[in-house]
């Protein structure tokens, strides 16, 4: 038998077609089917807890400069010694470990308020959607196809050609850009939901279709859609960051991880630090918020595998 | 071949739909752009002029045709910044971008079949969880992590590739190999763990069906049944999901071809859009408009060749 | 006629298969042993969650990787269950052949039925492709299908429902197999074209001296169409008979309710149904005893107390029962304390 067959068999005690009686029958070894909740799920909600913490506290640390203050010479590794220089500093002398941290200020804020904004509003449409059907659902998917038409970083593009960007144009932007993934899956749940029979029951008995959608559909499609907002934040913060690195994000001198690494790249042979620190970061926090969207989903959207 | 007319309809009115609201937004932005490019000598007598001289100061919707009577004759404006024709700077650097993008696709797509197929074939296996967790780090690296990380990896640790440069195709096959190998696997780093999830759970569905159980029951060896049976049918939504992700290839190609200082389109729309040049914006963003809607169609059509439900009539 | 060799094809010895849920192990089958002569066939009676298709794959052991199973397939003198992965798939298709339930989605919708009906003759008998394509042609007629030449170049959907159902039996005959099991062939079936698919099933049987197992919650089906019975409750044989007698004197008290919960044209009008009344045990936690005691009529406090004791009636016909209909002294019969496993004669 291959390693890999996970059906066990298990011999019967009696091999050849004897009689019977006395020996107990032999109960099957059945596998064990469980998924257990990885470590690393843990590991991540700690990580993303840390960086949130770090981000809200540190315009209150007293031992950390300012994030356009240089604080020493350009460019030095990190260092262990203090604070300040622990993750060294970039090209001007400013701290690393201070513009992490506020650029961290700047990722989780837009993802945070962009991902609410675009959760808010497209769950609400995707509801009537897929509850209503027919015309209001008609409307609202061809504007949704429509904005889905656009490949997303050209519109988030031909956004920040418009306005100068800073925080809240940006987070306004990507809010927008994210409406139409929560305006289908809401309308998908809604859809099945609303079809239902206890559905049509509430309706029989004189329920208003405000007080179904709030108390029948609401409670239902909320928790599955709502599994896809770490996902969705995640890639909110690839997309800030994408735009920094562009230029076309924050404005410097409000550090940001995206800006970081443009700045870093290129004296990525000299001083590598500049540019992996925010890496790791960025990568870190997009990881961690991909894991525990994955556990939600799992969980909660019984739908999707 | 109705059908076909339908879709063909459908992208060109994403196209001008597209170029529309783009002309309509850079517009918006018009009064800073003429500012932008007078500098200090910006008084609103000079605005005025200038914006008048460049046609900014009429409606919206005529600015909008002439740009597109223009368009459709090839000709796309010139540059306010280069004073080159923009579409001959597009076309100049279309081939960088297209042998990026087909590089990282084919990159993801084979890679991510290879796992997708080893993952279904021993599902929660040790294999299988290793490759889960590949995917799940790859998935988390766009292009901008990726890439510093294969420069700091392969061009300054190692030393085996270049950190920058561009040698094109048709000059010398081998050094352009060497320039553009990272930049396309820094594309394709998040496709793959992307569209290994998706063929894994597509197999492992597909293996649950009942042919597939019928097959088995006939004595079929495991790789014969997975190969000529289980693979076709869960290669539609490959192919869906590329399609859909053409959206996000285009995007990440842009940021790795700043990255990389390639000459690629993506560095063009990026620069122009810094620079306000609103013809070169338009003429890219038309340009990708088109890319996008073309494949979009082709999908379409493969979907008809590949899904034999679709070409013929159902049951007599 | 069943030939008169004396050895049985096929002995299943106390299988018993249980499977993972997120909720407990599911007692799928829970101490099943039966015996196949050759050229017999062989019909398996019960309600929809009895087991009795699930009992149908573990004979050919083709459970999901979420079954345990033990007891004994012994089949040509192999215990099925013990051989490795790659002996049981020169076994499937060659010697046991399966036909299943739902043709629709029992044949690859995007591949032709030539190919489904060659490849396994190509693999087990290796028959060149052309050689398979002759064979094939041979088969489809064998079955019943018109124009044969064409349906091998057609995909699945652009059949009814009835011819793919044939087509899934000349796959099945496609290599000469010496035991047939068809699980529910006939239920996602039209009714007019049932009739058909069984004559066709038992036709084929009986020209090829074939043994067949045939499982259906439809009694009408098997009745007619076997030469024995066995009827299937959660998870446990209740009685093992020759159709004839089993349906004519039926022993086990289920059997018999069943058979008088079937509707007939001669049923009195005006008389209210005697439908059997409650609902299955939970197969994750079966009851002590017999599992049908809840719902039965006759019940008494030895049937949920132990292991039931198999009652014979000669012939062949055994019932696991503790009050069988006409009493256990009414007829001849000697009583065996089996303790779950019934080794047939």
């Amino acid at each position: 038998m291959s390693i890999t067959t996970r059906v066990p068999t298990i011999r019967n005690r009696r091999t050849k077609l004897s009689g019977f009686v006395g020996t107990a029958p032999a109960e099957p070894r059945v596998p064990d089917g469980r998924t257990r909740t990885s470590i690393v799920v843990w590991l991540s909600l700690g990580w993303l807890a840390l960086i949130a913490l770090a981000a809200v506290v540190a315009p209150f640390l007293p031992f950390l400069p300012q994030p356009a203050t240089p604080v020493g010479m350009p460019r030095l590794a990190p260092a262990l010694g203090s604070f300040e220089l622990l993750l060294g500093t970039d090209t001007i002398g400013r701290s690393i470990m201070t513009r992490i941290l506020y650029g961290a200020q700047i990722s989780l804020t837009v993802a945070v308020v962009a991902g609410a904004f675009a959760f808010t509003v497209g769950t609400f449409f995707g509801m009537l959607a897929g509850y209503f059907r027919s015309l209001t659902d008609g409307i609202i998917a061809l504007i949704t196809d429509v904005m889905l038409a656009f490949p997303p970083l050209i519109l988030l593009l031909a956004i920040a050609s418009l306005v100068t960007p800073d925080v809240r144009t940006v987070t306004i932007g990507l809010g927008i850009v994210g409406i139409p993934t929560f305006v289908r899956l809401a309308r998908a749940n809604a859809m099945s939901w609303g079809s239902r029979e206890f559905v049509r029951a509430a309706r029989n008995m004189g329920a208003g279709h405000p007080r179904i959608l709030f108390r029948e559909i609401m409670p239902n499609v909320i928790p599955p859609v709502a599994s896809y907002l770490p996902i969705v934040m995640a890639s909110m913060i690839v997309a800030e960051g994408g735009l920094s690195f562009l230029g076309l994000g924050v404005p410097p001198p409000t550090p940001s991880w995206g800006g970081m690494i443009s700045e870093g790249k290129s004296i990525i042979a000299q001083a590598p630090h500049i540019v992996l620190i925010p890496i790791t970061f960025i990568f870190l926090t997009i990881f961690s918020l991909n894991q525990v969207g994955d556990r939600l989903r799992a969980r909660f959207d019984k739908s999707a595998s | 071949m109705r059908m076909i007319a339908l879709r063909v309809g459908r992208g060109l009115l994403v196209i001008l739909l597209v170029t529309f609201v783009a002309r309509v937004m850079l517009s918006l932005a018009s009064g800073s752009i003429a500012e932008g490019l007078l500098g200090s000598e910006a008084t609103p007598e000079n605005v005025a002029a200038l914006e008048a001289r460049l046609g900014l100061d009429r409606p919206i919707w005529e600015q909008y045709l002439t740009w597109l009577v223009g368009a459709v004759q090839g000709d796309l404006g010139t540059s306010m910044f280069t004073q080159q024709p923009v579409a001959e700077s597009i076309i100049a650097r279309i081939p960088v971008s297209f042998q990026l993008a087909a590089m990282g696709i084919l990159i993801a797509v084979v890679v991510a079949t290879i796992f997708a197929i080893l993952s279904a074939s021993f599902p929660d296996s040790p294999l299988d969880r290793a490759l889960n967790a590949l995917s799940s780090v790859l998935l988390s690296a766009p292009g901008f992590v990726a890439g510093p990380i294969f420069i700091f990896v392969f061009a300054i640790v190692l030393g085996w590739l270049p950190v920058l440069g561009w040698v094109p195709l048709s000059e010398n096959p081998i050094e352009n190999l060497k320039f553009a190998i990272l930049p396309a696997l820094a594309i394709a780093v998040q496709e793959i763990a992307a569209l290994h999830r998706l063929l894994r759970t597509d197999l492992i569905t597909t293996l649950g069906d009942d042919f597939i159980l019928a097959a088995r029951a006939r004595g079929m060896g495991r790789a014969y049944v997975m190969f000529r049976h289980a693979f076709r049918p869960s290669s539609f939504s490959l192919i869906t999901v590329l399609a859909i992700n053409i959206g996000n290839l285009l995007g990440g190609a842009v940021i790795v071809e700043v990255l990389f200082s390639l000459p690629g389109v993506g560095g063009l729309l990026v620069t122009s859009i810094t620079t306000r040049d609103i013809p070169m914006v338009l003429g890219v963003v038309t340009f990708i408009a088109i890319i996008y809607v073309i494949m979009n169609l082709v999908v379409d059509l493969l979907y008809g060749v590949l899904d034999p439900r679709v070409r013929r009539p159902v049951a007599r | 006629m069943p030939s008169t060799s004396t050895e049985p094809l096929l002995i299943v010895n106390d299988l018993r298969t249980h499977i993972w849920t997120p909720r407990g192990n599911v007692k799928a089958v829970d101490g099943v042993s039966l015996h196949l002569n050759p050229g017999e066939a062989m019909g398996i009676v019960g309600e929809s969650g009895s087991g009795k298709s699930v009992m149908a794959r573990s004979i050919m052991g083709l459970n999901g990787r979420f079954a345990g199973v033990s007891g004994e397939v012994v089949y040509k003198k192999q215990n099925l269950l013990t051989l490795s992965k790659k002996k049981r798939r020169e076994i499937w298709g060659k010697e046991i052949a399966m036909v299943f339930q739902d043709p629709a989605r029992s044949l690859n919708p995007v591949v032709k039925i030539e190919r489904q009906v060659a490849e396994g003759m190509r693999k087990h008998l290796g028959y060149s492709k052309s050689a398979a394509r002759t064979r094939a042609l041979e088969l489809l007629a064998e079955v019943g299908i018109p124009d044969p030449e064409s349906r091998l170049g057609n995909y699945p959907h652009e059949m009814s429902g009835g011819m793919r159902q044939r087509v899934m039996i000349a796959i099945a005959l496609a290599c000469e197999p010496s035991l047939l099991i068809a699980d529910e062939p006939t239920t996602a079936l039209d009714v007019t074209i049932q009739r058909q698919v069984l004559d066709l099933l038992r036709r084929v049987q009986r020209d090829r001296d074939m043994s067949m197992i045939l499982i259906s919650h439809d009694l009408g089906v098997v009745a007619g169409q076997t030469d024995r019975v066995g009827v299937m409750y959660a998870g446990r044989m209740l009685e093992v008979g020759s159709s004839a007698g089993v349906f004519d004197r039926p022993r086990h008290q289920y059997t018999s309710a069943l058979l008088k919960a079937t509707p007939s044209v001669d049923h009195p009008r005006h008389q209210p149904f005697p439908v059997i009344h409650g609902a299955l045990p939970d197969p994750i936690h079966p009851p002590a005893g017999c599992r049908f005691a809840a719902r039965c009529t006759a019940v008494s406090d030895a049937c949920t107390s132990g292991p039931i004791a198999a009652v014979e009636f000669g012939g062949g016909h055994t019932a696991w029962c503790v009050h069988p209909v006409g009493g256990v002294h009414g007829d001849e019969h000697t009583t065996r304390d089996t303790g779950g496993a019934h080794v047939g004669r």
